[in-house]
């Protein structure tokens, strides 16, 4: 009797507590769109929106950020599936060291981690205790700073990219499909091409989709290797402009609700959607 | 000891040996580089004078330069004040959209929205802010016409610790959201009706069952929610630059800069400190959702 009554009652607290949290949610949203939609006086219109997508150092920008997160992803997987693969087939003793190690990225933050990384690799590197010298310093070359930018990030999305590919092989038989595979005669290369990825191509796409949008507006490791990227772009276009930034900041939460909404498809509400490069 | 466990090991994992290690060194290489090496060279780093002897002074002056107190100050501040504030609010969402009697279809859609906003962070964010509390934001203006109180004159600023805390509260609480769903998901129909039968209303079921077996994971996340704001770095220089309000991130990027310090030791210190910090937050973290595995799941 009781708890029919209770299932009954009108949760009206449970309301209140939604309904704020729907306007906390919204109204910042809400607010940057009206705002970005008001470049032109007493029309409403995507003037604001054209002009900033128009500008040249924006494409440049954004184009090389979106190449930033794609090479990230690429060597992250390359990396991190083997890894897991052969930890859960040959190596089970290395899972504690190795998922402590993917845990340190919430240990050190990115401001840190950029301090190190320039700290380490703007000097020459050279053999430890002599003075040879191997390689010039990598921040000196756009190329080694592209290494430097894509390890860091690889670095941020480590923790989420490890999690998502080692639960995605949780829940197929790794070691089945590779004694059937090598039974039919595949190499190991093509066991981890044609049988182990597929495999998790649902959590491979989940934890890409985390890193883009963590590398995307991305600041603090593009601001101190002094790429010109998106994020550090925006930051400077907010100190000289009013409305074109507000119009990118908006495009950027549409982007990232693409980035969420395709994990939480793939996943079935399950994935890991939350990453944390503030 | 070691000389009884060695063999036991040994029958136990026939074919484990050391060339199957060599498949993980690609990894560890790349944890070596980037990971490890430049944590190791703060690290050292932060005992050595600028003669490059050891020393303890730098770890002294963490404790003594008002600068770097105060920029530590603010950001355990706003930190502790975020966490707490979005900590409450998140488990009262997440407990409205579970076990609150919300219909079953505004769930996901809550979830799907906290991933969402718990990653909208950074320079966009800011921006969002300006444009909704700032000096000619959204509410600020509606303020103006329906109550004709201007904020900035009754002494609001979004520039303000006030202000930085609304805004860091914006990726705080989806992020409890995101945490506390799924553990109150964990609360036992049982309990509760175990508790009805023995007389409690409720209040009591609450208060006495649900979160004493709650606690350990609401505090736990709000640890994390403090390492989330406390590692927090484009927000705060998005929106205050590098003006009064200096958290600690914002310091150590004008270390990075220029050695603003004239000791670089000193910058690496500041930067240990920080991941001392977080390290310590982590591991209350972990230690309280094991506790917390005791009950739920």
């Amino acid at each position: 009797m009781k708890a029919s009554a209770r299932v009954r009652r009108f949760p009206f607290w449970s309301w209140v507590w939604f309904f704020l949290g729907v306007l906390y949610f919204v109204m910042p949203l809400y607010a940057l769109l009206d705002f970005s939609l008001r470049m032109e006086r007493d029309v409403i219109g995507l003037k604001a929106y054209a002009s900033a997508f128009a500008d040249k150092e924006f494409l440049q920008t954004f184009g090389y950020s979106v190449f930033l997160a794609a090479m990230t992803i690429i060597v992250s997987i390359i990396l991190i599936v083997p890894t897991a693969y052969w930890i859960r087939l040959r190596l089970p003793e290395a899972r504690r060291i190795v998922e402590f190690i993917t845990l340190l990225p919430f240990v050190i933050p990115a401001i840190i981690l950029v301090f190190g990384l320039i700290r380490v690799y703007s000097s020459p590197i050279s053999i430890p205790f002599t003075e040879f010298s191997l390689m010039a310093p990598l921040t000196n070359s756009r190329f080694g700073t592209n290494i430097l930018m894509v390890g860091g990030y690889m670095v941020l999305g480590l923790p989420y990219m490890y999690r998502s590919i080692d639960t995605g092989m949780r829940t197929v038989d790794v070691r089945t499909l590779t004694e059937a595979a090598q039974s039919l005669g595949a190499n190991w290369f093509t066991i981890i091409r044609r049988v182990i990825l597929p495999n998790v191509r649902t959590a491979l796409l989940s934890g890409a989709m985390l890193i883009f949008a963590i590398v995307v507006g991305e600041v603090i490791l593009a601001t101190y290797l002094g790429v010109s990227a998106f994020g550090p772009y925006l930051l400077l276009l907010g100190r000289a402009r009013a409305f074109e930034p507000a119009a990118l900041s908006f495009a950027t939460f549409l982007l990232t609700w693409v980035a969420m909404g395709i994990i939480q498809l793939v996943t079935g509400g399950k994935g890991e959607a939350t990453a944390g490069a503030h | 000891m070691a000389q009884t466990t060695f063999p036991d090991l040994k029958t136990k994992r026939p074919r484990s040996n050391l060339k199957n290690w060599i498949g993980v060194v690609p990894f560890f290489l790349f944890a070596i580089l980037f990971i490890f090496l430049p944590s190791m060279r703060l690290f050292v780093g932060a005992f050595l004078n600028n003669e490059g002897n050891f020393t303890l002074a730098n770890i002294r002056d963490l404790f003594t330069d008002p600068y770097i107190i105060n920029g530590y100050s603010m950001s355990i501040r706003i930190s502790a004040v975020t966490a707490i504030g979005g900590g409450i609010f998140g488990f009262l969402l997440a407990y409205s959209v579970t076990v609150g009697g919300l219909p079953k279809a505004i769930r996901p859609v809550l979830i799907t929205f906290s991933g969402v906003a718990s990653n909208f962070a950074g320079v966009p964010l800011a921006f969002a802010f300006v444009a909704t509390l700032g000096r000619t934001g959204f509410i600020t203006a509606l303020v103006k016409s329906i109550f004709h109180v201007n904020l900035y004159d009754v002494g609001f600023s979004l520039y303000s610790f006030a202000g930085l805390s609304l805004v860091y509260m914006y990726f705080q609480f989806p992020l409890m959201v995101l945490i506390m769903a799924p553990a109150l998901d964990g609360l036992k129909r049982e309990w509760r009706e175990a508790a009805e039968n023995l007389g409690a209303n409720t209040m009591q079921y609450w208060l006495r069952v649900a979160f004493p077996i709650l606690l350990p994971s609401i505090l736990g996340s709000m640890i994390l929610l403090f390492g989330n704001a406390f590692g927090a770095y484009a927000t705060a220089y998005a929106l205050v630059g590098q003006g009064q309000m200096q958290v600690i991130t914002i310091e150590i990027g004008a270390q990075i800069r220029g050695d603003v310090m004239h000791n670089p030791g000193l910058g690496y210190a500041m930067a240990m400190g920080m991941v001392f910090i977080m390290a310590v937050s982590l591991t209350g973290y972990s230690w309280l959702q094991r506790k917390t595995e005791r009950w739920l799941k």
